[in-house]
């Protein structure tokens, strides 16, 4: 697991390049936090510091933003980020039922990365698929209607 | 029966290319309202009666008609399509976004003209990674065909567009906290006056606007105010796209004219409830709505209609409760979201919603006292409109305090027996 997760060139030069586009560098606080966890998975507090002096803001500046949104992590994370929804309309299509599945097949709790970095398990407040409930998102790919039958297919396809 | 929004979308998945879109007449409201006024654009949206789909509905005439036009204005100024879509329970933007992004482009340009605006940003959630695909190809072939950039459609109007995907938060949906997330901040509400459309974004006059409000903007200039008003039911003009979710049997999305009843949504395209389920209530418009109930089923779902019933039309998609759930553990679902997603900028939210959240979780544990309703109903007072920056709180309490009227005795019940009646021993 990458525990440190300096800026490269690279990444460094993707982050000028967007705040060219704003008129002050602090606008590009969130953008830059992205590009960041594109790269690493996670934003470290090296990579605070190191963002904080691209866009000359304080790095607890750019900790305030960072902890605010939900899916920026400051903590490492695993290969895959498990994403389940747990609001309204998939609560009352079974989520607590779902939920338990999930943790006792990877036997971690909401939070949690299993032992061999495969997954993180998170809750997220709606996917907006309401109508195909419940619902979770593995990285990018959104998996609607699911039962425990179908999580332990999907699964199969994240190494 | 007209359907504007969602005519063209098609089900398998795939977006309408800009060739497509043009085959469709797509682009060509811009063309004309390139040759009205600005101001007559704005008029013209003014008197088709269109208000916000996102949940509050404004007058999106009304909206645009308070940014400062002239030569002795601040610039740049901006517009900005809100496509957060994050309130519980609701899905109807990303079927636009993803199936037509074109039509939303459209309705984004005209309304920057109609502004004269500099710059334009789709503002999107996180999740709705296939739209951002969608909506990220339909800015490149906008900007190759002419339709952003210098001299769209051979006019002299200027616009350049960009997308901002988010990374979170409820409160990204909340006009003022979107425009401080888009400046790269944390996305607490401002204060209001002033208002956006005077001091937005970067200090600038700008318009934020909810994706399926701006859809509906070229079809109003291109086939008239008098038209979008005759595609509803009731006075209030257009179609709405509807959505049901829960224990109905065919829960998904249409689009309707506004102001048909609550009892046509549910039984005619939601099919009714499911074999084994019966209704016991619903969320009209997302989670922040108040309860409407069996007795509410004629209620026509338009902004006074729902308003008159003691609810909100919010975004029009319904949350089906039925009698095998719980609704005080409903509830307690609905408030720890938004004890979660309070940013903590006023007082009576970040304390009140934590606080409401736990007195709730007592009551279904079987821990609750009869005192804890007065607590509750204490809370829906001290977060009611006007004692927060933004509505987060005040909706926060639409479905507690229609729960506490209509599910009373469910709540009561749960602290006599000092057990959730619903849950299994």
């Amino acid at each position: 697991m990458t525990t440190q997760n300096n800026i490269s060139e690279e990444i460094k030069k993707e982050i000028e390049e967007i705040y060219q586009h704003f008129p002050q560098k602090s606008a590009a606080c969130i953008e830059g936090l992205k590009v960041i966890q594109k790269h690493h998975r996670w934003v470290s507090d090296e990579a605070v510091k190191e963002l904080a002096q691209i866009l000359e803001m304080s790095p607890d500046a750019i900790d305030s933003v960072a902890t605010f949104y939900s899916l920026i992590f400051r903590k490492p994370v695993g290969r895959h980020v498990i994403l389940v929804c747990d609001s309204v309309s998939c609560w009352m299509m079974d989520y607590e039922k779902i939920a338990g599945y999930l943790k006792n097949k990877l036997s971690i709790d909401f939070g949690e990365t299993t032992k061999d970095d495969r997954f993180t398990l998170l809750t997220i407040p709606c996917l907006g698929t309401c109508d195909r409930a419940p619902a979770m998102m593995v990285d990018e790919d959104l998996h609607r209607d699911l039962t425990t039958d179908k999580i332990d297919e999907i699964l199969k396809n994240y190494e | 029966m007209e359907k504007p929004l969602t005519q063209h979308i098609k089900n398998d998945n795939t977006w309408l290319s800009l060739k497509d879109y043009e085959k469709t007449g797509g682009y060509q409201a811009l063309r004309k309202a390139l040759k009205l006024n600005p101001e007559d654009v704005t008029k013209e949206v003014k008197e088709s009666g269109l208000k916000g789909r996102g949940g509050a509905g404004f007058s999106t005439g009304m909206k645009w008609g308070f940014v400062p036009l002239g030569e002795d204005v601040p610039t740049p100024k901006y517009f900005v399509v809100n496509g957060d879509e994050m309130e519980p329970g609701s899905f109807k933007d990303r079927l636009l976004l993803e199936g037509n992004p074109h039509q939303l482009l459209e309705g984004m340009i005209i309304g920057a003209y109609a502004i004269q605006a500099q710059f334009a940003y789709v503002f999107l959630r996180w999740a709705y990674h296939q739209a951002a695909r969608a909506i990220t190809r339909a800015i490149e072939e906008a900007y190759e065909a002419g339709y952003l950039g210098k001299n769209i459609a051979g006019s002299d109007f200027q616009l350049d567009a960009s997308l901002h995907v988010s990374v979170g938060r409820y409160m990204c949906g909340e006009e003022t906290g979107l425009l401080n997330a888009l400046e790269g901040k944390r996305a607490n509400p401002r204060s209001k006056p002033p208002f956006p459309g005077v001091s937005g974004l970067f200090g600038k006059p700008t318009v934020v606007n909810n994706v399926e409000t701006l859809c509906n903007v070229p079809h109003i200039i291109a086939n008239g105010a008098g038209w979008f008003k005759s595609l509803s039911k009731t006075d209030e003009g257009g179609t709405k796209i509807y959505g049901a979710s829960g224990r109905v049997k065919k829960p998904g999305l249409w689009e309707l004219p506004l102001g048909v009843s609550l009892r046509e949504i549910l039984q005619e395209h939601a099919g009714g409830m499911q074999d084994d389920f019966q209704f016991k209530g619903v969320l009209p418009g997302g989670g922040s709505t108040d309860f409407l109930t069996g007795d509410h089923m004629d209620v026509t779902m338009d902004y006074a209609g729902v308003g008159k019933a003691g609810s909100r039309l919010g975004t029009g998609t319904l949350i089906v409760l039925d009698d095998k759930t719980c609704p005080v553990g409903m509830v307690l679902n609905l408030e720890r979201f938004f004890a979660q997603e309070s940013c903590g900028w006023c007082t009576p939210c970040r304390e009140g919603l934590p606080w409401t959240a736990k007195t709730l979780e007592a009551i279904e544990n079987g821990k609750g006292e009869m005192k804890d309703l007065d607590i509750l109903n204490f809370q829906t007072r001290y977060m009611s409109p006007g004692n927060t920056y933004c509505a987060l709180a005040p909706g926060a309490m639409e479905p507690l305090q229609s729960a506490l009227k209509y599910f009373k005795e469910d709540f009561e019940k749960h602290i006599h027996e000092h057990k959730c009646p619903w849950k299994k021993e």
